[in-house]
């Protein structure tokens, strides 16, 4: 399934600055797999040791948190998009 | 016995745009006249949100700082001016917010935020704007609003991304912990001064809260509550996500863990779930 990625400003060093990549995969995981592939280190900021998602980042698939759908293995189609957001504090 | 009329003269035509306008009327801004907001941070999200609700007549604005003015804030701050550097940004939000709206009561509360004090500050206000700059704050106010049964209009920037939507209190209605359960670790993301921020950014964000403020006081439109706005200044994106409540909440969820104030601070205290 090819799905668009859309990128935080703290992940865009890995894809060269692009906001918007694309990806393959029937899982989250799967894409996120795909994801290291092409820009490795990526993931490390998405993806904890134990193999699952950080608590501190979001992952959406459309419009809803994964955490709500299967997490990373939440199955994919073709034309989704993944948003990958961490918090943000900024204010001042 | 004559009725007391809804404005003096002054407001009349101080307001004239809002009470012909469909939707806010004379009703929404007497409301807005009756109503108490306060901006915790007058940098960059308190800057434009403190200008445009003391604009639209908010009749108690009470603003939260307890740093200076600094030159380097100028670029996006705008509440303050070069004239202001080296002084309290609470004087001087105070000042410039008296002399857009001189007919409201403007409010400067010049402390930091702890466990200790937020229901003194918090008491008395209907909303709550959130303008800070760094998550223990943010954990604690929200925490603070839901405890008090306020609601709480979130804004927060990166470089040049936004985020923004509003908190509800109450049963089943998401807080900021359902949104992110768990801030970064130290050091993943960097501050405004270490990674920069697109000055007018701030400026979206902040007129998006005021906006949210706004509605929530004269009741009309379609709030963000439920839905997080996530806008890109770089691509001009606006994105929208859902927000859930989460059952498993430890502040808001059906069975909550953490029922009093956290100073969190030292941030490995944010407890585990």
């Amino acid at each position: 399934m090819a799905v668009t990625v859309k990128l935080p400003t703290i992940l865009r060093k890995f894809s060269g600055n692009e906001a918007k990549v694309g990806a393959d995969g029937a899982t989250l995981r799967d894409v996120l797999t795909d994801l290291e592939g092409n820009y490795p280190g990526i993931t490390k900021n998405v993806i904890a040791e134990d193999g699952g998602l950080h608590r501190f980042i979001n992952v959406y698939l459309n419009d809803e948190d994964v955490r709500y759908l299967g997490s990373l293995e939440t199955e994919v189609a073709d034309g989704d998009t993944v948003s990958i957001l961490p918090a943000v504090a900024g204010g001042r | 016995m004559t009725p007391q009329p809804m404005f003096d003269e002054d407001q009349v035509q101080r307001y004239a745009r809002h009470i012909i306008l469909p939707n806010i009327g004379g009703a929404g801004q007497r409301k807005l006249i009756d109503s108490s907001v306060l901006v915790i941070g007058a940098g960059g999200l308190g800057s434009p949100v403190a200008l445009y609700l003391a604009a639209a007549g908010i009749g108690t604005l009470g603003i939260v700082d307890f740093d200076e003015v600094d030159l380097s804030n100028l670029q996006r701050q705008i509440l303050h001016t070069t004239n202001d550097v080296g002084r309290s940004k609470v004087e001087s939000a105070v000042e410039h917010l008296r002399a857009i709206n001189p007919t409201i009561d403007v409010v400067g509360h010049e402390q930091l935020l702890f466990s200790t004090n937020v229901y003194d500050v918090f008491e008395g206000y209907d909303v709550i704007v959130d303008g800070t700059d760094n998550f223990p704050v943010r954990y604690l106010v929200n925490d603070a609003t839901q405890f008090m049964g306020k609601p709480l209009v979130y804004g927060s920037i990166y470089q040049f991304e936004g985020q923004a939507t509003v908190f509800m209190p109450g049963q089943e209605t998401p807080c900021y912990r359902c949104l992110f359960p768990s801030p970064p670790p130290p050091g993943t993301v960097p501050s405004c001064a270490e990674g920069g921020v697109f000055g007018v950014l701030p400026g979206v964000i902040g007129g998006i809260q005021a906006t949210e403020a706004i509605k929530l006081i004269t009741g009309e439109g379609d709030s963000l509550e439920g839905r997080l706005l996530l806008y890109d200044a770089l691509h001009m994106d606006f994105q929208e996500v859902k927000i859930r409540w989460d059952a498993d909440c430890p502040v808001c969820g059906k069975e909550p863990t953490i029922t009093e104030l956290i100073d969190y601070e030292a941030f490995c205290g944010v407890p585990a779930r």
